[in-house]
């Protein structure tokens, strides 16, 4: 037993010989959980996830010889989780609408019975290899469980349970470990959440993310597996971005991790999820989606932790073979958790009092998103996009920047845009991808060969228009030629028939690949051959007046992304329509000449 | 415990006092101190360790000297007693009486720090409150249990709009009347004055809790005001079942006293001299806004704050944007062209609008409308900015329609007067009168059918 010396905010000094860096300690009456992150000559820091107040120096402090770590098996999905892994709900049952203190609850019910189904290949007699996968339960109706040997553990199998009804506390199997002892193996094990889990080798990914969102997928296309960030002044619309991968994202497990932000977002999730159907499954979002909630005015400290339980839950389940987006809003919430520990152990700040390690951790939390052979044998991926919140929308603050030479994909959220209602409110000329090259593959294989020009011409398009609008605020449009205002009016086209999309919208919400394509195919052929009309001598103005625009502004919500033979079939009015200004502006011409 | 007196301080430091050999004292204790006169102050331990002890003097340490200064530890943390009588009262920051009445006797008392609400607790907020002010009701909805803050600046008549909305604010068919928390930090005392005055005069004061630290009042005890004040929201919110509205203000001069103790404790600095903390400090007051799942009662909270220098990137507001739902910004060129409430329509934004908005709620075509205003107007000052630069002569013919939409909607919609009341069927009609200055063809945000049904298009596009 050790004492606590001097309470310092989240920071308690404490006296304890032998105690060890990153041991979890329990502290005082209350029996605050903290974790020790600095040694002093006889005295260790620790930081504490839950509120220090009414602490006394001289209480008691207990070592509890092992690092943070989460519990893994079956039963995480569908439950929100605090930032140290208890779930919310068996809080509530314990202590009410406020969260009291020093509560101790596991992750994983103990009571809930799974039926358990053994892998017919590990057999008594069959050497287990670390992260094996020992049988199956269904989690929930669409998400089928691999039960995993702990990454860490070998030898020979002498028991395997049948198939049958456990609990998860019962023993699966048994084993002689290489060295000779017995092991008991569970449904669930532990693991260190700041160490990432082991697997076989790295794999390279392919495949697009798809999260339904045109502006994302088309435009800014990231990769399973890849990193992204999505940063953004307040009022930008970052939650809602994320809100939408999150709902559309076609992995196969969501993790949503609230780091810092606010309680009612989290209970919106919790509220609609369950409501809303998984466009490629058919089943409930929520069978496949789990929360790490620690919200704005939870403690600071566990906020810091919050990242990492999530990460390694989600690498778990990448472990598995399945492919999983984590979710971090935010990003800087965390980073500000590291500020504010930092500053109470007096470490030097460099930028903005962040401390000088910000962005390797930062570096080092990010790499742990990646496609990866597992050490089962199969292929999984972790997908992670962090929300930014920058101070006063300056990306370059350090959060921001540092992250910014980290992730491969960039989608930066403009308040001139958000300003206008113009969501999702991601700015073509600050956004950036280093995947659009491998996603124009699958794209070209799966939906159109054209994909890879169109996303090109749509692009300069916009960055085309952006010189040309900075032209008429010097000089007003009359400056301009008929054509450079045809390109204004196409840009226009480009953002609020394609870039915009309203995710209250039942139809508009979640937009498939097929109809991405068609609806920026459709537009940049209606500029195409508007533009080649105006060659012919038609006044731009006459084109404009046809209203055409107005219907293809309405088409991202009217046609359902089962049906797009509207789009053939407005395509072909306006063709026609041109097709009889062309006969009539050529005759002219040719009668002139 | 609480008997023992020390005399042990061992420095003084701006509102900080140091103890030394003093033991087992628990962080966030109160502490009651009396110098030599026999004058009484309260403090709050904010660090401690077997050697030294950190006091925070609430009402400053003037004329403290180290040798006759008494301290006494109470081994509790800052309390609030709480009963009905509450209501209709005068407090300080501690939540001693002002009004020359006597203090609230209960056995029922909360630590004023309370505990964070379990977000699987929450239910989410989606009852729309009529505020009877188009731009608030029509383009950015307050729902109960939602934190709408108003960012504000020096001169501008935030109070008269919260006064307003304080007055006004019900929600449709239900008469059912708010209680009010009014929480003022470091206020004049003719701001203070006019709030209640606006409560007498409304003659709801009998529905009114005010926690009230005048300008000149020791600034550390803001620190502590809007934590008293939300603890007795709670109280009426959650266990008599009033809706409650809370009135903070101002933020700022909350924040600044937060710096001012940061500084001398020696905390790292991170913007503008605010601590890193920032956030999270604001936070644990805003987020005491809301519903429970199992609670009849909610909180709803407009704090006030004004923005230094009316710059909306400054730590305050920036950091409470991002955590309030939303933000209603208030414009000095609206108020200098006397549009009055002069709400800068672009940049104020309620994040709960969408679910307590639309067919059930107020009308099928609100939220369409809401967008299409904000996507109009919007393009209106841009064609506004164009013709300061070209003359509106040389504007398009559509351009011009836009000004005049602009115009109008200042004149129109934006403003009315501070006893003016719409309804909200009145400002979405509104809202169609105006959107009628343009052509169908501009409108691509609203539907087919809304456009059938609500615009009346004359000339031609």
């Amino acid at each position: 037993m050790g004492e606590v010396i001097e309470v310092n905010g989240p920071i308690v000094t404490i006296r304890q010989p032998g105690i060890r860096n990153g041991e979890q300690v329990k502290i005082g009456r209350m029996n605050l959980i903290g974790e020790v992150i600095h040694l002093r000559e006889k005295d260790a820091l620790v930081q504490v996830y839950e509120s220090t107040e009414s602490l006394h120096p001289g209480e008691q402090v207990e070592g509890l010889g092992h690092p943070l770590t989460v519990e893994l098996g079956p039963g995480l999905l569908g439950q929100i989780f605090d930032g140290v892994q208890r779930p919310l709900d068996k809080i509530m049952q314990m202590s009410g609408e406020h969260i009291s203190r020093g509560l101790e609850i596991s992750a994983l019910d103990r009571e809930r019975v799974w039926h358990y189904l053994p892998d017919p290949e590990i057999v008594v007699g069959k050497r287990l290899r670390g992260g094996e996968i020992l049988g199956t339960v269904m989690e929930t109706e669409s998400i089928e469980h691999r039960v995993l040997a702990p990454p860490d553990c070998s030898g020979e199998i002498i028991e395997h349970a049948p198939e049958g009804d456990y609990c998860i506390d019962e023993i699966i199997v048994r084993l002689r470990l290489d060295d000779g002892p017995i092991e008991s193996l569970k449904m669930y094990h532990h693991w260190p959440v700041r160490q990432p889990r082991p697997y076989h080798s790295r794999a390279s990914s392919g495949l697009p993310l798809i999260t339904g969102q045109r502006i994302l997928d088309t435009f800014f296309p990231m990769l399973k597996g890849g990193k992204a960030a999505v940063p953004g002044p307040f009022g930008a619309g970052k939650t809602i971005v994320q809100q939408q991968i999150a709902r559309w994202a076609n992995a196969d497990i969501v993790l949503y991790v609230g780091c810092g932000e606010r309680g009612n977002e989290l209970v919106e999730i919790l509220q609609t999820f369950p409501k809303l159907t998984d466009p490629y499954t058919g089943r409930s979002l929520m069978e496949r989606t789990f929360l790490v909630a620690n919200t704005s005015n939870m403690p600071v400290v566990a906020r810091e932790a919050s990242i990492y339980v999530g990460v390694t839950m989600a690498e778990y389940y990448r472990d598995q073979g399945y492919d999983v987006v984590m979710v971090a809003d935010s990003t800087s919430r965390w980073a500000e958790a590291l500020r504010e520990v930092a500053g109470r152990l007096g470490q030097m700040p460099v930028e903005e009092g962040y401390p000088a390690y910000l962005a390797s951790r930062l570096a080092a939390f990010y790499e742990r998103a990646g496609t990866v052979n597992t050490l089962a044998g199969n292929h999984g991926s972790v997908s992670l996009i962090g929300a930014v919140s920058p101070p006063g929308g300056d990306f370059s603050e350090p959060v921001t920047s540092h992250t910014k030479e980290i992730i491969r994909t960039f989608w930066a959220l403009s308040k001139p845009l958000a300003d206008a209602r113009h969501y999702p409110a991601v700015s073509w000329l600050e956004s950036f991808t280093d995947y659009a090259e491998r996603a124009a593959i699958w794209w070209s294989e799966n939906v159109s060969q054209q994909w890879g020009l169109r996303r090109q011409q749509a692009l300069s398009l916009l960055a085309e228009a952006d010189e040309l609008e900075r032209i008429v605020n010097l000089v007003g449009p009359e400056a301009l030629s008929s054509s450079q205002r045809w390109v204004l009016e196409s840009s226009g086209l480009i953002k609020e028939a394609v870039l915009q999309q309203n995710a209250l919208d039942p139809v508009d919400s979640y937009c498939s690949p097929e109809k991405q394509f068609q609806l920026l195919d459709l537009v940049l052929r209606y500029h195409k051959s508007g533009g080649e009309l105006i060659g012919l001598g038609v006044p731009v103005e006459q084109l404009i007046e046809l209203e055409f625009g107005v219907g293809l502004k309405r088409l991202k919500s009217t046609v359902t992304n089962e049906d797009l033979s509207p789009l053939e079939d407005y395509a072909l009015k306006i063709r026609q329509c041109f097709d009889a200004m062309r006969v009539e502006y050529s005759n002219d011409s040719g009668a002139a000449s | 415990m609480s008997e023992l007196e020390y005399r042990k301080v061992s420095s003084i430091h701006g509102a900080l006092m140091f103890l030394k050999g003093v033991e087992g004292v628990g962080l966030g204790d109160r502490v009651a101190i009396r110098d030599k006169d026999g004058r009484r102050r309260n403090g709050q331990v904010i660090r401690t360790s077997r050697e030294v002890v950190l006091v925070q003097v609430f009402e400053g340490t003037d004329s403290l000297d180290l040798e006759n200064t008494w301290v006494r530890f109470l081994d509790q943390p800052f309390e609030l007693a709480l009963s009905p009588d509450l209501l209709g009262r005068n407090f300080n920051g501690i939540g001693e009486p002002r009004d020359d009445r006597p203090p609230i006797i209960s056995s029922l008392r909360r630590n004023v720090n309370g505990s964070p609400v379990n977000p699987a607790a929450r239910a989410y907020p989606r009852e729309f409150i009529q505020t009877g002010i188009s731009t608030i009701d029509g383009l950015n909805s307050l729902v109960r249990g939602q934190k709408l803050p108003v960012f504000s600046g020096s001169g501008l008549p935030h109070n008269r709009l919260a006064a307003q909305i304080v007055r006004q604010a019900r929600l449709p068919g239900d008469s059912s009347n708010f209680v009010i928390v009014f929480a003022a930090m470091g206020v004049s005392f003719s701001d203070a004055r006019f709030f209640e005055h606006e409560f007498e005069s409304s003659g709801v004061l009998r529905n009114v809790v005010m926690f009230i630290n005048l300008a000149n009042d020791p600034p550390m005890e803001r620190l502590i005001l809007p934590r008293t004040a939300l603890t007795a929201a709670e109280y009426l919110a959650y266990e008599l079942d009033h809706h409650v509205l809370v009135v903070i203000t101002d933020m700022t001069n909350y924040a600044e006293a937060l710096r001012e103790v940061a500084t001398e404790k020696g905390d790292v600095p991170s913007r503008k001299g605010y601590p890193g903390y920032l956030y999270s400090d604001l936070a644990e007051i805003y987020e005491r806004a809301g519903r429970l799942r199992d609670r009849h009662g909610s909180i709803t909270m407009i704090p006030i704050l004004s923005m230094p220098s009316d710059d909306i990137t400054h730590p305050i507001p920036d950091l409470s944007g991002y955590i309030t739902e939303g933000q209603i910004v208030l414009s000095r060129e609206l108020h200098s062209k006397s549009v009055y409430p002069p709400v800068n329509v672009p940049p104020s934004l309620s994040r709960l609008m969408k679910d307590g908005i639309g067919k059930d709620d107020t009308r099928e075509d609100h939220p369409r409308v809401a967008s299409q205003l904000y996507a109009s107007y919007t393009r209106a000052l841009e064609a506004r900015n164009l013709a300061s630069i070209i003359g509106s002569e040389e504007l398009s013919e559509r351009d011009r329609r836009y000004l005049e939409f602009a115009d109008h909607f200042e004149s129109s919609f934006v403003r009315q007067g501070a006893d003016e009341e719409r309804n909200i069927i009145e400002t979405l009609d509104l809202a169609w009168a105006l959107l009628s200055l343009l052509p169908p063809s501009a409108l691509s945000r609203v539907s087919e059918e809304d456009l059938h049904k609500y615009h009346s298009w004359d000339g031609s596009s």
